[in-house]
């Protein structure tokens, strides 16, 4: 019974609900017991049971009395970046330990006016940087997908949104939040064979989420499908005054876009993403979904995007320098860890010394560098003309195509461990998916087929600004014609 | 240009993070590492090129210069790891 309710989609479980033949209080039981079967995975850094029983009954209350919300008693995963009242938010780091906020992101206030259930807060890479939840403080979390004939290897589910992803897909949530700035959200769905959706950048507020490079950053969902993603799309965006970037214009509902028509859409695939030494498995997907996309009518068309081998150095300055001056706010004087010191110099010094992992301290000293006198034209400036170019190869492209196509992921899923020494290595994880943030596009991940140990790859789509309804229209007709079935080895529910 | 160890210091104490001599020699050559990936930039023309400087075509909004939060002296020191009569407390900064 409970497993049946755990393996429900979004769109599914609200159907079931509005008709009173499932309670949000057994639906949110039966996740609570998938997330205890799920301990193995590192899933959650702070799981609220009791908040979450509580919120369920109170859906219920509103399912009897007629005034419940658009998603009324969906037990969700947050990532642990968005703030949460009165719950810990730790950021996956040793610096926030202790912090409970007195306030709401707007992105989760907005899921719970909308009646969503927040089942904890789900693991990530220390302060989101990371392609594989590896850096948080908290440990690693397993991604539930085994490779074929190596059923004892853990897999990392990718990062930085890790927890969520991998929590989607061990069916320990319903769907999820996450936060992308160069890939976080898209390549853990592909790795962990879930729909990661990155809305335009300006759409969902940023309000109440922990910093990372403000310029790239943006919250989006998780979920089974195509479908729950855009229901949680609508919740999630939205204008927002407190965050001075948030695009005021209206919400569509984006599931009405999803009808099924892709006849005529132009879809571009762009020469460049095919990489030297692409993996055969990796081109061999890429081609079926240009062949899937062509089947329903679609029109695939070959667009150039030059700079696209400069965005990942490009970013590997814009991030760390946004990134060294957000987190400057971590000094151990108004919150989290403190380190006493002989003066506040050595207070500063030592807290940050102690609070900080290594891939945190590094992106912190690389930005602190290249923002510093003599090297901001060099390094800071040079990256932002490189940004300037990299937009504009999409503006070009979009004159010939409505939306992109691309492979999410330069491989599946590896295992824990395997590419922590060498941060460069691990950086070539988000050569697809960068490029979107830094001209600051929609990118959806669709869950597209199996790696030759059968692992999910994902296929991307990339759209125009703030048309997060074609991507979603073309990423229906995928995940339709992909008929993705199949099952990570450690499900929960 | 390769950065050394006395540079990689006086980051360190730009952006406050202490490092003891064993962490300073492998950070060293992990900046080296990810400086020389990103000197792929070098090759990129950008004479003429604006940069990018918000990611939304868009002005900023402006809003009526006027007080519209506050007075939650409570609400803003909860997490303060040391605190006195509704101040943050540091370390003893001038003697």
């Amino acid at each position: 019974m409970s497993a049946a309710l755990t393996r429900l989609t979004i769109a599914e479980a609200l159907g079931r609900l509005r008709a009173r033949d499932i309670s949000a209080v057994e639906l949110t039981e039966a996740h609570l017991a998938a997330m205890a079967r799920a301990q193995a995975l590192n899933l959650f850094i702070t799981e609220m049971p009791d908040q979450a029983r509580a919120a369920a009954a109170e859906s219920d209350a509103r399912y009897a009395a007629g005034t419940a919300g658009p998603l009324d008693g969906i037990p969700l995963a947050v990532k642990d970046l968005f703030c949460t009242e009165g719950v810990a938010t730790t950021a996956g780091s040793h610096i926030l330990e202790g912090f409970t906020p007195r306030y709401e992101s707007t992105v989760t206030a907005q899921l719970r006016r909308d009646g969503a259930v927040c089942l904890g807060k789900a693991n990530l890479d220390e302060f989101a940087m990371g392609s594989s939840t590896e850096t948080s403080y908290f440990g690693p979390t397993v991604n539930p997908w085994r490779r074929a004939g190596a059923p004892a290897t853990d897999l990392v589910p990718g990062g930085s949104s890790g927890g969520s992803a991998a929590a989607v897909a061990a069916r320990a949530a319903a769907g999820a939040t996450g936060t992308d700035t160069g890939g976080s959200i898209r390549q853990p769905a592909a790795l962990c064979g879930v729909v990661g959706l990155k809305p335009t950048y300006g759409r969902c507020s940023r309000w109440g989420i922990v910093a990372f490079a403000s310029s790239l950053d943006q919250a989006g969902p998780f979920a089974r499908s195509v479908r729950d993603a855009a229901l949680l799309l609508r919740s999630m965006a939205g204008f927002d005054p407190k965050d001075s970037t948030s695009v005021d214009r209206p919400v569509p509902d984006y599931a009405a876009a999803l009808t099924g028509d892709v006849r005529g859409l132009k879809v571009g695939i762009p020469r460049e993403y095919r990489v030297d030494g692409m993996a055969g498995e990796i081109e061999r997907q890429w081609q079926q979904g240009v062949d899937w996309l062509r089947a329903a009518g679609a029109e695939p068309v070959e667009v150039s995007l030059p700079h696209t081998r400069y965005a990942l150095p490009a970013y590997y300055i814009v991030a760390p320098a946004e990134a060294s001056s957000n987190l400057a706010r971590y000094d151990g004087v108004r919150y989290g860890l403190r380190v006493e010191g002989e003066n506040l110099t050595d207070l500063y010094e030592q807290t940050r010394a102690a609070g900080f992992g290594a891939e945190v301290r590094r992106r912190v000293m690389i930005g602190t560098y290249v923002l510093s006198a003599g090297y901001y034209d060099a390094y800071y400036l040079k990256a932002q003309k490189v940004r300037s170019l990299i937009a504009g190869d999409f503006r070009a492209a979009f004159e010939r195509c409505d939306v992109l196509l691309t492979p999410t992921t330069p491989g599946p899923a590896f295992p824990v461990g395997e590419r922590q020494d060498d941060p460069v290595t691990m950086y070539m994880n988000d050569i697809f998916t960068v490029t979107v943030n830094m001209a600051g596009l929609p990118g959806l991940s669709v869950p597209a087929g199996l790696s030759d140990d059968g692992l999910p790859l994902g296929l991307q789509l990339i759209g125009r600004p703030f048309d997060e309804e074609t991507v979603l229209r073309a990423g229906d007709v995928l995940e339709r014609a992909a008929g993705f079935t199949a099952l990570p080895a450690d499900i929960a529910g | 240009m390769a950065l050394d160890k006395a540079t990689v210091a006086r980051i360190g104490h730009l952006a406050r993070i202490r490092l003891d001599d064993a962490s300073l020699d492998t950070m060293v050559s992990e900046l080296n590492q990810i400086l020389t990936f990103v000197e792929a930039l070098d090759a990129v023309p950008t004479d003429g090129v604006a940069p990018m400087t918000g990611v939304v075509d868009m002005n900023l909004r402006q809003r009526a210069d006027v007080v519209d939060d506050g007075g939650i002296p409570d609400r803003v020191l909860a997490n303060a790891p040391e605190e006195r009569s509704s101040f943050f407390t540091v370390p003893k900064v001038v003697e």
